[in-house]
C-alpha cells in the first residue's frame, strides 16, 4: 500500500498526511496543500489510512486517530 | 472468436463519463474518482522494458511539469505487474536519468483496458496499444487518441490539445486546424438565420457568416 508498510506502519507520504491532520480535522484539498501530495494521492491514502484505522472521515474531512497519532510520535 | 468479442466489447467515446474503475498501481490503489476536480490523461503502453514505451515514458517524464502547472495529472497503464512497473522505471532512472513521478496501473486482468477499449486484437491479443484518453475534471472523456505499436506519441500535440480543450472551456470557442495558444480562435458558427445576418456585423475576422475568427 503507498501509506502503510506491511507491518503496519506509515511510509514516508503516510506520515506526512497523519502530521498534517495533528492540527486538527482536514479536508483532502487542505491536506494536499498542506504537504505538496498529488490531491488523488492524499485521497487514495486516507481511504487506506481509513482501513487501517489511523484516521476517520466525519463529513468529508478526516481527523487522526489515537492509534494514527501513536504512530506519529 | 468469442474470446476477440469480449475483448471489444466496449469502446468509449468523446462526451461519456469516463468508466470507473479501481486500479492497483505503482502508487498505490487508485480509483479514478480520486481525480476528480483535475484533468487526467490516461494512457496505455504495450509492454515494459520495450524500447518505444521506454521513449515515450521519458517523454511524458519531460511533459510532467508542463502538465502539472495546466492543472494535469497522467496516469500510465499496461497489462504487466507492479512489480514490472518498478523494476522498469528503476531502470528507466539508473540508465537515463529521468525519474518517472507517475502512477501506471499494472492492469493484470484487463479489467481496466477493457473498459477503455485498449486492447485491438488485430495489433495484439494480449497487449494493449498505445492509447491517450484525455478526461476532464467532470470526468468526462473529451478526447481519445489510438496510436499502433510501432508508433510513438507526439508530447507536442498531447500538450496542444490540453491547451485547445482548457481554452475552449474558459472561453466558449473553438479552436482551428493547427492552433497554437496565441494564435486566433473560432468563434462558434451561428444557428439561427436571424444569427448569421447579424455576424457579419460583428467585427470579427470573416471568411462567411460560418467562418470567422478572433483574438482572445
Amino acid at each position: 500500500m503507498a501509506c502503510i508498510n506491511p507491518d503496519g506502519k506509515p511510509t514516508a507520504s503516510g506520515t506526512k498526511v497523519l502530521r498534517a491532520l495533528q492540527a486538527g480535522l482536514k479536508s483532502p484539498e487542505e491536506v494536499a496543500q498542506d504537504t505538496g501530495l498529488p490531491l488523488f494521492r492524499v485521497r487514495s491514502g486516507f481511504r487506506e489510512l481509513a482501513q487501517a484505522g489511523l484516521v476517520v472521515e466525519k463529513a468529508g474531512k478526516y481527523e487522526i486517530t489515537d492509534k494514527g497519532t501513536a504512530l506519529v510520535q | 472468436m468469442e474470446e476477440v468479442k469480449e475483448q471489444t466489447s466496449h469502446m468509449p467515446r468523446i462526451g461519456e463519463p469516463a468508466p470507473a474503475f479501481e486500479a492497483i498501481t505503482t502508487h498505490g490503489v487508485l480509483k479514478l474518482e480520486d481525480f476528480k476536480g483535475s484533468w487526467l490523461i490516461l494512457f496505455s503502453h504495450p509492454a515494459d522494458f520495450t524500447p518505444v514505451c521506454t521513449t515515450e515514458f521519458m517523454a511524458f517524464a519531460e511533459i510532467y511539469p508542463k502538465l502539472q502547472k495546466r492543472g494535469v495529472e497522467l496516469l500510465g497503464l499496461s497489462v504487466d505487474s507492479v512489480s514490472s512497473h518498478i523494476a522498469w522505471v528503476r531502470n528507466v532512472e539508473e540508465k537515463t536519468g529521468v525519474k518517472i513521478p507517475f502512477p501506471i496501473i499494472a492492469d493484470l486482468s484487463k479489467q481496466v483496458s477493457l473498459a477503455y477499449g485498449m486492447i485491438h486484437p488485430g495489433e495484439s491479443k494480449t497487449e494493449t496499444v498505445r492509447c491517450v484518453f484525455i478526461i476532464d475534471p467532470n470526468q468526462k472523456i473529451r478526447t481519445i487518441l489510438y496510436y499502433p505499436l510501432t508508433t510513438g506519441r507526439n508530447m507536442d500535440e498531447i500538450l496542444r490539445i490540453i491547451d485547445a480543450l482548457q481554452t475552449t472551456d474558459k472561453n466558449a470557442v473553438a479552436t482551428p486546424a493547427n492552433w497554437r495558444p496565441g494564435d486566433k480562435v473560432v468563434v462558434p458558427a451561428p444557428n439561427t438565420q436571424e444569427m448569421a445576418e447579424e455576424r457579419l456585423k460583428q467585427g470579427y475576422e470573416c471568411v462567411d457568416w460560418y467562418l470567422c475568427k478572433k483574438k482572445l
